[in-house]
């Protein structure tokens, strides 16, 4: 159980004593909603200040793995005395313009921290932490303490998602059920080559009403292939999981076992044996797979072989290739331990703003494909 | 078998106690008959659930934000009527209430959806699908500390951040053990509440003897006192016998400058000069005047009627010197609060301070005004010992708690912050 209390002494060294700084009238800082699932969007705002005062919004993270992340935006009060982060123009910071998520997506490391820092949520059944504050002034507004300041929870999991570790048939895996008596459809999660069990995007699926396993497919010192088709197996026979509703959902690494299981299973990575709806997602400016190119290889052959009308594609210029859900930071680089345990700083590519809009975008749209394909269609017996 | 996927979902997931919320049901046949159900189960073991039906439109939806119930707890439009509408499932006890005792852990409601128009016999079906809301007292970052020094027995909530902050002394009615959730919540929205135990503290739990007049001037002075808050922006807020105490400090305190007062259900009948004790033993003088219903539920209301002529037994309120919100239900069974608030006000503008007063006043709403969205009762048992009837009726007393909530916040943020702004500070989200 995270400490609500202890977060504010920590973040917060100074208190001030009350009478000068409160003869003025003290600033409100609100957002809605202050516990929301992370790919919900929010509302920040800032009421009670002076009008036309210049005041700097930002938002501060302690991840998991301790380092701090900020983003900051210059906004001005209007004649209320009131900055709507939703609706008002950002005119420097981490991001510009109108932009109501940008405190999440454009965070970076606070000055001083190392290089190539990756925010990634390790501990599934505790929030996000954000720390959303308002600073008088601009440039100089780290001087200062902040005017006032809210905490806000982002969850992965939704009230009534269980966690359950999955250590059978030989399996390292982690299964995220939604609530509700079931069954439900059912997704094999895939991560790329960084490897080890990464749950985050499971737990949103099941927080979406997907069942969805999240698998350690790099470390099982098994043949990939049949060790991801035993993961399916597993899935589809649970007593939730409806045995006819499973997809498959890969990113990087993982999108060839994806697209294995997407063939059958019975021949290795022959694309024009694809029986089931494709969705790929490409990044134009991924500098670590050939992701785009990759893509149109795969709509050619598919294109000769007859089954296109499989295939869908969302393809995102300038966006790199760690396409992930919604509001979360964009990294154009960040170290990566190699399967020799040697560290190297790796190109993802993709510019910031282009970047976050394709992950929320191509979210929804993946969510949107995933309950067409694997939520049934209305049931005549009703 | 082929499932039927209709899906369903409540957002937020996560809420405060006060923050609408929308449940949406889709992919259900066009014109599909389901009934919407809630279930709550209490930290006493008791289980409360509401329910309500609707018609899928051609789309398949329903949203019940939008669209009209048919029956069941609650009907017509209402957004929130599967939480307001919550009753004790059939077996229960009578006389049940409906209060969170642990407000750092949140309540969570099951809302789950069901084929057809059902009116009970849920515990016994599958549902279609079903989701776990919660709705917190807490917002994240802010603190609950207790508080044991002076001698008080209280509970202080202190929002998130640095401060300072205004700060509010909250008093609860004569009906039983410290209740937190109004301090927490009001804290929620940026005010540090102090939740004062003046009926069982410590001392008095040792000693036997009720505290005086000084208890509640060591418990502003706590608040004054405290580094995150501010010492001129203190305000007071008392529901029932709380609103006496507070009126009688707010006007004759030496120590006591409150910046605003709210009084909820209240009266400022009382022998003026009087402790704690001396108040409740005026009352309990008074007790032959006590009605019964049909049912032997305890009317109170007649027990501080007629509104004395003697000022010696009536807080003077044309003495206040800074505003009063009063909350006001006229189904109110348990105290004379319309009887009261209406000689308050001719008290104030005899006074000249009637400019102070706000009056909000309630048709068909009940004695316990309490922050919105948690059940009305009529009836319920009071300190254990005997039934007591409260008044109001579920929809009225509902749509008033939203209400008032809604103004005594704004009041709270207008005189605490101070905005001299035209208009009211809009709380965009209420």
């Amino acid at each position: 159980m995270w400490s609500k209390c202890r977060w504010s002494t920590v973040m917060f060294s100074f208190l001030h004593r009350r009478s000068s700084v409160m003869s003025q009238t003290p600033p409100i800082v609100s957002v809605l909603p202050t516990r929301g699932l992370v790919d919900e969007k929010f509302k920040v705002l800032v009421e009670n200040l002076p009008p036309g005062r210049p005041v700097t919004v930002r938002s501060l993270h302690h991840s998991d793995n301790g380092h701090y992340w900020e983003a900051f935006g210059f906004y001005t009060s209007d004649h209320r005395g009131t900055v709507n982060v939703s609706k008002d123009q950002s005119v420097g910071g981490t991001y510009t313009g109108k932009e109501p998520m940008g405190l999440l997506w454009s965070m970076c490391p606070v000055p001083g921290s190392h290089k190539g820092l990756r925010l990634r949520k390790l501990n599934m059944c505790s929030p996000m932490l954000v720390n959303i504050s308002v600073h008088s002034g601009h440039e100089g507004f780290r001087d200062g303490a902040p005017l006032a300041s809210v905490l806000v929870e982002r969850w992965y999991m939704a009230p009534g998602v269980k966690r359950i570790d999955v250590q059978e048939k030989g399996l390292l895996g982690t299964l995220f059920l939604p609530p509700g008596p079931g069954p439900f459809p059912g997704i094999l999660d895939l991560w790329g080559g960084g490897g080890g069990l990464v749950e985050y995007r499971s737990a949103l699926l099941a927080s979406h009403g997907f069942a969805t396993m999240s698998l350690d497919y790099l470390s099982c010192g098994q043949p990939v292939f049949t060790y991801v088709e035993t993961a399916f197996n597993f899935i589809k026979d649970h007593p939730q999981v409806i045995a006819d509703r499973v997809g498959v959902v890969g990113l990087c690494l993982g999108s060839l076992p994806a697209l294995y299981l997407a063939a059958d299973s019975t021949v290795v990575k022959v694309v024009k044996q694809i029986t089931s709806p494709l969705l790929l997602v490409s990044g134009c400016d991924d500098q670590n797979w050939p992701s785009f190119e990759t893509a149109e290889d795969i709509n050619q052959t598919m294109r000769a072989a007859g089954n296109d009308h499989l295939l869908s594609r969302l393809d995102y210029p300038d966006s790199g290739h760690l396409i992930e859900p919604p509001f979360s930071p964009h990294f154009r680089a960040s170290t990566f331990v190699t399967t020799n345990k040697r560290k190297a700083m790796i190109l993802w590519g993709g510019k910031t703003k282009p970047h976050s809009d394709a992950q929320e975008d191509s979210w929804r749209k993946i969510l949107s494909f995933l309950q067409q394909h694997l939520c049934c269609s209305l049931n005549a017996k009703l | 078998a082929e499932q039927c996927c209709v899906s369903l979902s409540v957002n937020p997931s996560r809420g405060l106690m006060d923050e609408k919320f929308i449940i949406l049901v889709q992919k259900a046949l066009p014109g599909f008959q389901l009934t919407i159900h809630a279930s709550y189960h209490c930290e006493d073991g008791n289980s409360w659930e509401a329910f309500a039906h609707y018609t899928a439109d051609a789309g398949g939806t329903v949203n019940v934000s939008q669209d009209t119930s048919l029956g069941g707890t609650y009907s017509g439009v209402e957004a929130m009527g599967l939480l307001w509408s919550l009753r004790p499932v059939p077996g229960s006890k009578p006389g049940l209430r409906l209060r969170k005792k642990n407000v750092q852990t949140p309540m969570e409601v099951t809302i789950s959806v069901y084929q057809g128009h059902q009116t009970e016999g849920f515990v016994d079906q599958v549902p279609l699908a079903s989701v776990l809301v919660e709705r917190w007292y807490m917002a994240p970052g802010v603190c609950r500390i207790p508080i044991t020094e002076e001698g008080l027995t209280a509970t202080l909530f202190v929002p998130a951040g640095n401060g300072p902050f205004p700060g509010l002394l909250d008093l609860w009615g004569g009906g039983g053990p410290l209740v937190e959730y109004r301090a927490a919540l009001l804290a929620s929205h940026g005010i540090a509440s102090l939740a004062l135990n003046y009926l069982t503290p410590k001392t008095t739990m040792e000693t036997g003897k009720m505290v005086d007049n000084q208890y509640f001037e060591k418990a502003y002075k706590f608040l004054q006192q405290h580094p995150q808050i501010c010492d001129s922006r203190i305000a007071m807020l008392g529901l029932s016998l709380g609103s006496a105490f507070t009126l009688k400090m707010a006007v004759y305190s030496q120590v006591m400058k409150l910046r605003c007062v709210v009084c909820i259900g209240g009266s400022h009948v009382q022998p003026v000069d009087g402790s704690v004790e001396q108040v409740l033993g005026y009352m309990e003088k008074n007790s032959e005047k006590t009605r019964f219903t049909e049912n032997n539920e305890m009317i109170w209301r007649d027990l501080l009627l007629p509104i004395p002529t003697d000022p010696s037994f009536k807080v003077d309120v044309g003495r206040l010197k800074c505003p009063l919100m009063l909350v006001v239900s006229e189904d109110d069974q348990n105290w004379p609060a319309p009887e009261s608030a209406k000689d308050m006000k001719e008290m104030m503008e005899r006074a000249g301070n009637s400019h102070l007063l706000t009056v909000l006043s309630y048709p068909n709403a009940g004695h316990l005004i309490e922050p919105p969205y948690t059940p009305h009762v009529r009836i319920s048992m009071f300190r254990t010992v005997v039934m007591a009837l409260w008044g109001g009726q579920m929809v009225e007393h509902s749509r008033a708690q939203e209400d008032a909530w809604k103004k005594i916040l704004i009041f709270l943020r207008e005189n605490l912050y101070d905005s001299t702004k035209p208009g009211a500070t809009t709380l965009s989200h209420l």
